[in-house]
């Protein structure tokens, strides 16, 4: 009984790390849009411009959820814009996973 | 180069296989058989001379299409809007930015890789190539033709080099009056060997004169604002804008009369509204002069400003699709278009001057990232990033009339610029 309830759990959990996953084509979309759109201030190959670079060992320093929220929320004071009108809370922690180099 | 142009000419091969069929024909001892075949074989040798030389052509209208990704330019010329040659091997095109020599033949291409390339157009090959150093985002050429001077972001700062030799001439970093090092936007040329550019971190402008390239001699106005992220200087070389993103307003120098330092113009121009955000840099390089008015892209506003040149406020300001990034003026100031920053990129608004009213809305692909007017601006080319392509419009019918294939395009730059202060 209470082994699958545990299981029930796990396979909820699952379910809901899966879902939070963006679609394949909606990664190819986020993997353009990190080289060129956040490129045109990071540089295509992220190595920094105008912004600061975003190579995994510079991002070390910082959380996941940090980097998440700067995406959404953008740095105020600074150019960096809040992405949340164009990127779902998803694919920000998806990029946040990209950038740190935890998926390709 | 040579076996091309042979195989290509046609009148080069007949004279040949003339002189070889025609021999048999002919008596084996005759006089006139020998006069025959050694004229014949003369105008032969003639043909293929003819056909070796070089054609020559002008550079007027020559152009370079930067294909960033694959850090390569493509060649093309305006008149018949075709492709002439495309050179590889440039680095990263990131930021692709370039000048031309005063020659119209040769271009200068800054490379985010720090690499500063000089491409031979009558070619198609690199006529010489230097890694400077880190991560540049742009240049300038002296108003002689003698200097070539790359900014960078890091280590921040300028590298001037000879334009034929490519040698290093000086080397000025940017460390700011706080001590700190700063990134270099906004370089331009200014009449006599100097350049003009703007610290970004440390909001000041430094004018490098090279009248003696050993000993450059800095200018430097501090205090001028927050995060300046990009300039011009006007066609005659008399006034240098900043744009500031850490605050609401442009910081305008008069180098006519440097003593009166930098002054703060279209302060606050965006108070009372929420500024939006901005999801790509707008370019003031690309600036419109119209009438005796400068157009810009406003900063967190989905607006153009028109300023007036004279009493330097604001004359209006005009409604667009969305965060301009380059606002233009055709050459005869007519018409000023605009591109817009991601997402509403896909568009292209064409805006007539007198009346100051968007007069047309066109959807020329996908991800535009620049606009070049033809020398005397019948035309305009586009170029299309997500489309892999450049388009070319007719600017009084503001109907398509060209198309050319181009690999993630990005910058499109036309050899009229090699004559134009700033550019
Ligand atoms: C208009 C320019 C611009 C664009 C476009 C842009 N950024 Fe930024 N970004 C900046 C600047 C400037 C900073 C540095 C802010 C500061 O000084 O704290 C920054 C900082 C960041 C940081 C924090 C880095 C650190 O080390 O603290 C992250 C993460 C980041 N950006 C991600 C992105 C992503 C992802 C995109 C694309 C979806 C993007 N940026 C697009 C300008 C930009």
């Amino acid at each position: 009984m209470r082994l699958g309830m545990t299981l029930v759990l796990i396979g909820l959990g699952l379910c809901a790390s899966a879902a939070a996953e963006p679609s394949a084509g909606r990664r190819d979309q986020l993997r353009d849009m990190v080289a060129q759109d956040c490129g045109s201030c990071h540089g295509m190959t992220r190595k920094g411009g105008l912004g600061s670079p975003l190579l995994p060992e510079d991002l070390s320093r910082l959380s996941a959820e940090g980097v998440v929220e700067t995406i959404l929320e953008g740095r105020p004071g600074t150019p960096m814009p809040p992405w949340k009108s164009m990127l779902s809370r998803d694919d920000a922690t998806w990029i946040a996973a990209y950038l740190m180099g935890e998926t390709e | 180069m040579i076996r091309l142009s042979l195989s290509r000419r046609a009148g080069a091969s007949a004279p040949l296989a003339f002189a070889a069929q025609a021999a048999p024909a002919l008596g084996r001892n005759s006089k006139r058989m020998k006069d025959f075949i050694r004229s014949s074989v003369f105008t032969a040798a003639l043909a293929l001379l003819a056909a070796c030389s070089p054609q020559l052509r002008g550079t007027g209208d020559l152009g370079v299409i930067v294909e960033r990704a694959d850090g390569r330019v493509t060649v093309v010329e305006s008149t018949g809007s075709t492709i002439l040659s495309t050179v590889s091997g440039l680095g990263d095109l990131s930021h692709a930015a370039l000048v031309y020599s005063r020659d119209e033949r040769y271009v200068f291409v800054f490379g985010r890789d720090g690499g500063l390339t000089k491409v031979d157009l009558l070619t198609g090959t690199i006529a010489g190539r230097v890694v400077q150093s880190g991560n540049s985002i742009g240049g300038a050429i002296s108003q002689d033709g003698s200097l070539v001077a790359v900014a960078n972001y890091t280590p921040g700062g300028i590298k001037v080099f000879d334009t034929a030799s490519l040698a290093l001439v000086a080397d000025i970093p940017a460390i700011a009056a706080d001590g700190k090092p700063s990134k270099v936007i906004g370089i331009a040329d200014l009449p006599g060997r100097k350049f003009i550019y703007s610290l970004y971190d440390a909001g000041e402008i430094w004018i490098a004169d090279l009248a003696d390239p050993a000993k450059p001699a800095l200018t430097k106005f501090t205090g001028i604002g927050r995060l300046p992220y990009d300039a011009l200087v006007t066609g005659d070389g008399r006034w240098y804008l900043a744009g500031l993103f850490g605050e609401d307003g442009i910081a305008l120098l008069d180098l006519w009369n440097p003593d009166q330092g930098v002054r703060r113009i279209l302060d606050h121009y965006g108070k009372g509204t929420e500024p939006l955000p901005v999801f790509k840099m707008p370019h003031l390089r690309g600036w419109a002069a119209a009438d005796n008015e400068i157009w810009l892209p406003a900063i967190g506003h989905h607006q153009v400003l028109v300023v007036d040149k004279t009493s330097w406020k604001e004359a209006a300001r005009v409604d667009v699709a969305g965060q301009p990034v380059f606002v233009m003026a055709r050459p005869d100031g007519r018409q000023v278009w605009v591109n817009f920053a991601v997402p509403d990129y896909d568009v292209v608004q064409v805006i007539d001057v007198p009346s100051r009213k968007v007069v047309k809305t066109l959807y020329p692909g996908k991800a535009i990232l620049h606009m070049e007017f033809t020398p005397r601006g019948e035309r305009v080319w586009i170029s299309a990033r997500d489309s892999d392509k450049v388009v070319v419009y007719d600017t009084e019918t503001l109907e398509q009339v060209a198309e050319l294939p181009a690999v993630k395009p990005s910058g499109i730059f036309f050899s009229a610029r090699a004559h134009k202060t700033g550019l």
